[in-house]
């Protein structure tokens, strides 16, 4: 039995390496530091949506804080000390690397991963073991359910629902006032999103006494939209309205300008409002309407977006991003206002509310940002709701489009 | 079949025994344990389930997800309507009616066929529960909420893999499994020997896309959102066969063999190297197929096996059992 004597001895010392390094990690005195732990997609399909709008700003809010000597916790300053794992974009791996956040590494706080599917795979367990959730990056029709049902979850982009619906208000608005004609020509991602919101955006637009010309979905991943673009073409719709992701709304906006589709308006979903997109398209993103908005002009949110830049390299996204900053803001208030680590009073600190963020005084969960914004000048502006400070005029119609730089 | 001999109740005691203990396992460890086993048991019966037919027929399929998946999505679809052990017995009919409609019209393609067929049915199958949703249901993802709890799955999962060691050790001494075995070796000699070569591969296939439904069924709770990209990730397959081959495919708990150390390697990693898990597992599997070409039992046999071949089955049970 030499070999299986050998094996059981292999399998032992793994499993006594995989117990000792874990514990290893934690080893210090427990309340010298304030822990964070996260998982977060740093492989997989969610990792482009991770590294834009979630871990520049997680890895920003913990170096701010220490800097600055520590969160304020009473009478004490305490350095915040993270844990972070990668989920691999999947489900399984969420789960167990946030059961490992609370049952190994016995983190104090723990910040959400990214997107929809992945927050709704970890919500009940940190409901079970009484950590509040600030899921800042999932659009869900269920989001005010799910409130109720995890107490201390915080679903921050709420419903698909609300950006269909202030689209569509927007657009009744152009098409009373005689600027744009009745018909629309709506595509969407075959995804969670996209079905979402084009569903929602169908009953909109419909009750608003638009026309829908055309209704289809394109695969997930899909780039070439070229024979898309084609058909809408020829449809003679002043509005053009796409719920689609990153890599179709790059492919989209590429494809329209080649083919000379200019809509009186046009308007492309995620992706459009990250930096990148002005990078890649540069004065061919002016005009461009997406879900979204920044008001520039705030010099907190300027102050945000400059600090961002130095920090990452990069400018955050105009949506996502600044819900997440002013929730970390919120949360650091929260815990200072406790005056201590304890978990149940920092929850009952969070849903109080009256956190003073980029956003104004913000409650986690607050749906105080903009739907729909505009690029204007290489800014990113907040076009709707319309009676929220700051809000700008639509640059109407849309600029013809240049040839390529 | 020798049901009663000692040769059969012997194992199937020990087995029984080994079971019983590992269900006491969540009155001693804590939730992240009880999520490392849930983890080790499901790829458990993965590996085990794909060996049985791969093992013998040395077929190679990356369909595991296929079924995994579709017993997710029974579950996510029928979850809030029927009962819980209702939902299970329709995940397995619908993962048995898609096996022998791929099985009879796929097992007849060898080789690298195979492969690629199974591997392409993976997005098929998944293109068309997205077309389904996205123009019959017009909702993309669905929810789960179940009062499942973790150990709740754990037991499911324990229950089910000694399910499925009982029947591949029951299968490894009846007709069947000897017609396998003899496929295995020479497909022609089979053919001449009076085999229904095309049913009994079928057979095999069906029963281990039964335990792979099953599995993805009793999983699905623990996500509460899912979606076709979550449900049929590839992913999953090539874990599979990983772990089956560095076990050793070719018997009953030699697939174990490959799970435990894999499971707790990818726990390792993801741990302590966050940022770098990709990168360290691949130069982990170029050293498993340099230093291990045969997988773990493979090493097994080299150094005992020849002179004790008619014992083999009832050692590596021991060791199996043992390392569990």
């Amino acid at each position: 039995m030499q070999i299986s004597a050998k094996l059981r001895l292999a399998t032992i010392a793994a499993a006594t390496t995989a117990v000792m390094s874990t514990a290893t990690l934690f080893g210090a005195n427990a309340q010298e530091t304030y822990r964070i732990g996260y998982a977060i997609s740093k492989t997989g399909p969610g990792a482009p949506g991770a590294a834009t709008s979630t871990i520049p700003n997680y890895e920003m809010w913990v170096k701010e804080i220490n800097d600055a000597g520590g969160l304020q916790v009473g009478d004490k300053q305490l350095p915040i000390e993270v844990v972070e794992y990668d989920d691999r974009s999947s489900s399984e791996e969420a789960v167990r690397a946030i059961e490992r956040l609370i049952n190994q590494d016995k983190v104090d706080f723990i910040l959400s991963p990214w997107g929809t599917g992945l927050n709704l795979a970890v919500a009940p367990i940190l409901d079970r073991a009484g950590y509040a959730h600030l899921a800042g990056t999932a659009v869900t029709d269920k989001a005010p359910q799910l409130s109720k049902r995890w107490k201390n979850s915080y679903w921050l982009l709420g419903t698909g629902e609300q950006y269909a619906v202030a689209m569509a208000d927007f657009l009744e608005g152009l098409k009373d006032d005689g600027k744009i004609n009745d018909k629309v020509a709506m595509i969407a991602v075959a995804d969670g999103f996209g079905i979402e919101l084009s569903k929602a955006g169908r009953e909109a637009l419909e009750d608003r006494g638009f026309d829908l010309v055309y209704d289809k979905t394109y695969p997930l991943g899909s780039q070439d939209l070229a024979t898309i673009v084609n058909d809408i073409k020829s449809l003679d719709a002043d509005t053009f309205v796409a719920f689609s992701y990153p890599p179709g709304t790059l492919g989209l906006t590429e494809q329209s300008r080649v083919l000379g589709f200019n809509p009186k308006v046009f308007y492309a979903g995620v992706g459009t409002a990250f930096p990148l997109y002005k990078n890649r398209f540069g004065d061919n993103a002016e005009g461009v309407v997406s879900l979204g908005g920044a008001s520039e002009d705030d010099p907190e949110i300027a102050d945000y977006i400059e600090r961002h830049v130095a920090f990452a390299e990069r400018e955050p996204d105009r949506w996502a991003s600044i819900v997440n900053w002013a929730t970390l803001q919120s949360l650091q208030q929260a815990i200072e206002r406790a005056g201590s680590t304890d978990r149940e009073a920092i929850n009952a600190e969070l849903a109080k509310g009256g956190f003073d963020t980029i956003l104004g005084t913000y409650k986690p969960g607050d749906q105080t940002f903009w739907r729909v914004g505009q690029w204007q000048d290489g800014k990113f502006v907040g076009l709707a709701p319309t009676d929220m400070e700051g809000a700008k005029e639509l640059v109407f119609p849309k600029p013809e489009w240049k040839a390529a730089n | 079949m020798s049901i009663l001999k000692p040769d059969f109740i012997k194992p199937v005691a020990i087995g029984a025994v080994i079971f019983a203990a590992l269900a006491f396992l969540p009155s001693l460890v804590d939730s992240y344990y009880m999520s490392l086993a849930i983890s080790v048991v499901s790829f458990a019966v993965l590996a085990t389930a794909w060996s049985m037919f791969s093992g013998p027929t040395r077929y190679i399929s990356l369909a595991t997800v296929v079924f995994f998946g579709i017993g997710a999505y029974t579950v996510a679809v029928l979850g809030e309507v029927l009962p819980f052990p209702m939902v299970l017995i329709c995940a397995g009919l619908a993962g048995t009616v898609i096996a022998l409609l791929v099985g009879f019209s796929t097992l007849r393609l060898a080789g690298v066929y195979f492969v690629i067929f199974t591997f392409g049915l993976t997005e098929l199958v998944r293109q068309v529960v997205s077309w389904y949703e996205v123009n019959v249901t017009r909702e993309m993802g669905r929810y789960v909420f179940l009062d499942i709890t973790q150990n709740d799955i754990y037991w499911q999962l324990l229950a089910l893999f000694a399910v499925l060691l009982l029947t591949g050790f029951i299968l490894g001494r009846s007709r069947l499994g000897f017609a396998l075995r003899i496929i295995g070796e020479d497909e022609t000699v089979a053919k001449h020997c009076g085999i229904d070569v095309t049913r009994v591969k079928v057979a095999l296939f069906v029963l281990s896309a039964l335990f792979m439904t099953l599995t993805g069924a009793i999983m699905a709770p623990r996500w509460t959102y899912i979606d076709p990209v979550i449900a049929f990730n590839p992913m999953l397959s090539f874990q599979v066969v990983i772990m089956a081959l560095l076990g050793g495919p070719r018997r009953l708990l030699g697939p174990l063999l490959g799970v435990i150390p894999l499971t707790l390697l990818f726990e390792v990693l993801t741990a302590n190297f966050p940022n770098h898990f990709s990168i360290l597992l691949g130069c982990v599997f170029m050293v498993i197929v340099y230093l291990l070409p045969g997988g773990v039992v493979g090493l097994y046999e080299k150094y005992r096996a020849p002179k004790k071949r008619a014992l083999a089955t009832d050692q590596n049970a021991k060791s199996g059992g043992n390392a569990a």
